[in-house]
């Protein structure tokens, strides 16, 4: 019998509330003080496709998703062909014999435990057949003897705002399917047992975008725009949802040429502006990234992964735009390149990327993509006053009177000169896109082309101290050293313990800042390391690569992966020990 | 007060001699001038083409961006900070060609921001190419053969997307030009102001005579510009061209629709004291 250790999953047809009762199934763990972490599949379609979510419970911090499960609640025989071998010995299947014809005795026979219950009757009972979601939830919560009053209450709250009747006939709809659950398989002993444990605080059960778009208010981000693209589009909605009650205007503009130059303006009037997008409405934007980058204009771009080219795997993810971005635009110009790995860093990366981008006057990159994105982690509550707001040079009119001129893009020693919001007395300037004087207007003379060049690179000289260094957690000395960017965060970290039980010793080194590279700090990594392996998602080796330019030495091996999948520990520990082994 | 000069910046525009951007440079000057506006508190965007290099010549905020792309970031200026007034300098090829989804879009949303479009009916700083609003057969050095294409007719368009305020003017006539832009940007919305520009360099058809010859001014033939069919027949004359207001409809700006802005401009609210604490219970 395992306590508070459980991996469930629910697949059936897209339309079927999948995502609605994985929701309602995390948070009724969060409650009780367990930790989560979950993955969704689905294909871009809105109905009829297979659609699975699967959620990883734990009584301490979980930090990615697993391969394998111990329930699967399987609303079609999709699910069952597709996912039977994922279930470990002890696991067990939850289906409705009148829906199943799929050969469940067989799978009986191999050990797997079977719980069949009428979930349609169910449902229809208390409301309707879509209702077979929350009755499935109840049921598996009987299974695992948690606490009945846990859920009721989450659905309580998932509902509210709906009449009392949805609400109702939800929360019947819930135990009836638990109540069948404890009556007819009351003898079954079942392999897992989650109990609520006592928690200090509460925790909040957030996706990487909540997490973004939380830390972007609390930044005091005062105008979100986007166009919808999977998987960024919960930004937008997310912002949308909350902007009345923050003061933000929420835009969704015609296209994302428009989008960003829109951004563009805002931040050079003198809001923080904030736009959203994944890779193909990004490639749109290539000009307006330059834009920011000659005009000195701050603005935090996010760009959501998945995988491509063109429109690619709309709903799975990717790690493929580093390259991308990092070049994106024509013309030379500093950008900051972020890669939050994990929902907490998602929340802070937001307010850096304002105070970066307006500090430095210049586009600031938050690379996401759709495991971090779409996905929930528990996390604790995040701690506000690490968000600090620092706007950088403003010249207000109390700086401005007095002086007979004012120059915009003034050469100074940073590279940086302050900037002037228009409706500044004092202030008049052109924010030009054409290679400009110090005061903005547009000049090609040769000294003026290289000094402006210069002055707007120069702010990048000091950059790469300023940004916070990747640190390298793990055992010091290890057998081998993991590297990797983004999303794998997770994973990796997992996989790393995973390892240290095999016997081999290993170290993780999360490099958030892309851009600018810190090379010092990845250097010394590297010149220590026994053995480094790179592990990204994507089919060539772009982290991988980019290392070798910036440091001029490189890794051991890569493990890469670029079906759309994200990588689970249990494949990466695998890799380790193939390259260990043949090494 | 303020004279037109006053809008001067020490740079001379670089235009050809006797092009028609003059006599819209001059018209935006003395509108600004007229109406009293002072200067940090108008932003002018402008687009990439001969028109967008008046950047240099007027004395305002300024914003110089990318080729077709001047109005989203009008409308991010005007979101941000709608104390300013907003104008946009464009060509025809930046408004109805490269940027022609933002002119659309921008109409419906009523943004209200001042639109004035140097419609040449050529790309001139590319040197002559065809623009959208080119005459069918009309020859270039990229359609030697003659335009194909029908042309857009930019008043009809604007009709048909909703437009709230639409005038066309010629640059050759900067007392009626200037009376446009100060109405455009008195209007509390979209306000497209359509400029016929002889382009003396590229354009040999649409000359200053030839524009003389058919533009007459709709207002002195008791036009009121206030019935959408008969705006878009005017919108379609062809032999005489008329100019003047030739359509309005007051309705609520893109802004002023926006509840979150009712307590002032963007710009003018705090930074500190926000608290997204009080959304947690969404995320438990
Ligand atoms: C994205 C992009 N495409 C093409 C160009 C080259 N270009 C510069 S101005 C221009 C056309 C200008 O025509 P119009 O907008 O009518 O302005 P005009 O010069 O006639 O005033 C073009 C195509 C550019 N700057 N950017
Ligand atoms: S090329 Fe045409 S539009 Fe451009 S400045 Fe010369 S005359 Fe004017
Ligand atoms: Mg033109």
């Amino acid at each position: 019998m395992q306590k508070n250790s459980f991996r469930w999953k629910i697949g059936g047809l897209a339309g079927n509330g999948i995502k609605a009762a994985g929701d309602i199934f995390a948070k009724t763990c969060t409650r009780g003080g367990l930790h989560i972490f979950d993955y969704l599949e689905f294909p871009s379609l809105i109905r009829g496709g297979h659609n699975t979510y699967q959620i990883r419970v734990e009584d301490r911090d979980v930090f990615s998703h697993d391969d394998r499960i111990d329930l699967l609640v399987a609303l079609n025989d999709n699910a069952i062909r597709l996912h039977q071998n994922e279930l470990d010995p002890g696991g067990g299947i939850m289906y409705d014999p009148r829906v199943i014809t799929a050969d469940v005795e067989s799978l009986g026979a191999k050990g797997i435990k079977l719980f069949a219950i009428p979930l349609v009757e169910l449902a229809k009972k208390y409301g309707e057949i879509v209702m077979q979601n929350t009755v499935s939830v109840g049921a598996s919560f009987a299974l695992v003897k948690y606490p009945f009053e846990i859920l009721e209450r989450v659905i309580h709250d998932a509902f509210a705002g709906k009449n009392d009747e949805v609400v109702t006939s939800n929360v019947l709809a819930a135990k009836a399917g638990y109540d069948f659950i404890e009556k007819e398989f009351s003898s079954v002993d079942f392999s897992h047992l989650l109990e609520p444990i006592g928690s200090s605080s509460t925790q909040l059960v957030v996706t990487g975008n909540d997490a973004l778009a939380l830390g972007a208010i609390q930044a005091g981000c005062k105008l979100y725009v986007a166009y919808p693209m999977s998987p960024s589009s919960s930004i937008l909605h997310t912002m949308a949802q909350y902007g009345d009650q923050f003061g933000i205007v929420v835009k969704h503009a015609e296209d994302e040429l428009s989008v960003a130059n829109m951004a563009i303006g805002a931040n050079y009037a003198g809001v923080r502006a904030m736009l959203g997008t994944s890779g193909g409405g990004f490639a749109l934007m290539g000009e307006a990234v330059g834009l920011a980058g000659i005009t000195e204009t701050p603005l935090v771009m996010v760009g959501a992964q998945r995988p491509g080219p063109a429109t690619g795997l709309p709903t799975w993810t990717a790690q493929s735009d580093l390259r991308f971005v990092l070049h994106a635009a024509q013309g030379e110009f500093p950008r900051f390149v972020i890669a939050p790995g994990d929902m907490e860093e998602c929340f802070y990366t937001a307010s850096e990327a304002f105070n970066l981008a307006e500090k430095y006057q210049t586009p600031v990159i938050i690379l996401l993509d759709k495991y971090l994105s779409e996905g929930h982690k528990s996390v604790v509550p995040f701690d506000l006053s690490r968000v600090k707001i620092d706007r950088g040079q403003v010249a207000r009119e109390k700086d401005l009177s007095g002086l007979s001129e004012y120059r915009r893009y003034a050469v100074t020693e940073s590279g940086i000169s302050p900037r002037a919001f228009p409706g500044t007395k004092g202030g008049l300037h052109i924010a030009n896109s054409d290679e400009h004087d110090p005061y903005g207007y547009s000049e090609e003379s040769s000294e003026n082309s290289t000094e402006q060049m210069e002055k707007r690179l120069r702010k990048f000289d000091k950059a790469e101290v300023d940004i916070e260094q990747p640190k390298l957690t793990g055992t010091p000395n290890a057998d081998v050293t993991l590297v990797g960017w983004g999303s794998t965060k997770g994973p990796i970290r997992e996989a790393m313990q995973l390892l240290e039980g095999a016997g081999i010793t290993a170290n993780q080194l999360h490099i958030r800042f892309i851009n600018p590279f810190p090379s010092k700090t990845v250097a010394s990594v590297f010149r220590q390391a026994k053995k480094t392996v790179v592990i990204e998602n994507n089919a060539t080796g772009q982290l991988f690569g980019l290392i070798r330019e910036r440091i001029g030495l490189e890794a051991h091996a890569k493990v890469l992966k670029f079906d759309g999948r994200p990588f689970h520990p249990r494949e990466i520990k695998k890799s380790i020990e193939d390259i260990l082994t043949h090494a | 007060m303020l004279k037109g000069q006053d809008f001067n910046t020490t740079y001379q525009p670089t235009w050809c001699p006797g092009c028609g951007d003059f006599g819209i440079w001059t018209a935006l000057k003395t509108a600004l001038d007229e109406l009293q506006l002072d200067p940090h508190n108008v932003v002018v965007v402008y687009g990439i083409g001969c028109s967008g290099n008046m950047a240099n010549n007027v004395k305002t905020y300024a914003f110089h961006g990318l080729h077709g792309r001047p109005i989203p970031v009008a409308e991010g200026i005007k979101l941000a900070n709608h104390d300013l007034t907003v104008i946009i300098i464009a060509g025809d090829g930046d408004t109805y060609g490269e940027g022609m989804n933002h002119f659309i879009s921008s109409i419906r949303g009523n943004h209200d921001v001042t639109l004035i479009v140097h419609d040449n009916q050529v790309y001139g700083l590319t040197t002559g190419q065809t623009s959208p609003t080119s005459e069918k057969g009309f020859k270039t050095k990229s359609t030697p053969g003659g335009v194909i294409e029908e042309p857009v007719n930019p008043v009809s368009l604007a009709l048909s997307a909703g437009a709230s305020f639409i005038a066309r003017g010629f640059s050759g006539d900067t007392t009626q030009l200037t009376d446009l832009i100060k109405k455009g940007i008195q209007h509390k919305g979209f306000a497209l102001v359509d400029t016929l520009q002889p382009c003396v360099t590229f354009n040999k058809i649409n000359t200053f005579q030839w524009f003389y010859r058919r533009v007459y001014h709709v207002e002195k033939e008791g036009y009121i510009p206030n019935d959408w069919n008969k705006a878009m027949a005017k919108a379609r004359e062809m032999e005489r061209m008329a100019t003047g207001v030739l359509y309005v409809r007051e309705r609520p700006s893109y802004h002023a629709s926006l509840p979150v802005l009712e307590k002032g401009p963007l710009v003018k609210q705090p930074l500190d004291g926000i608290d997204i604490s009080k959304i947690y219970k969404d995320f438990v």
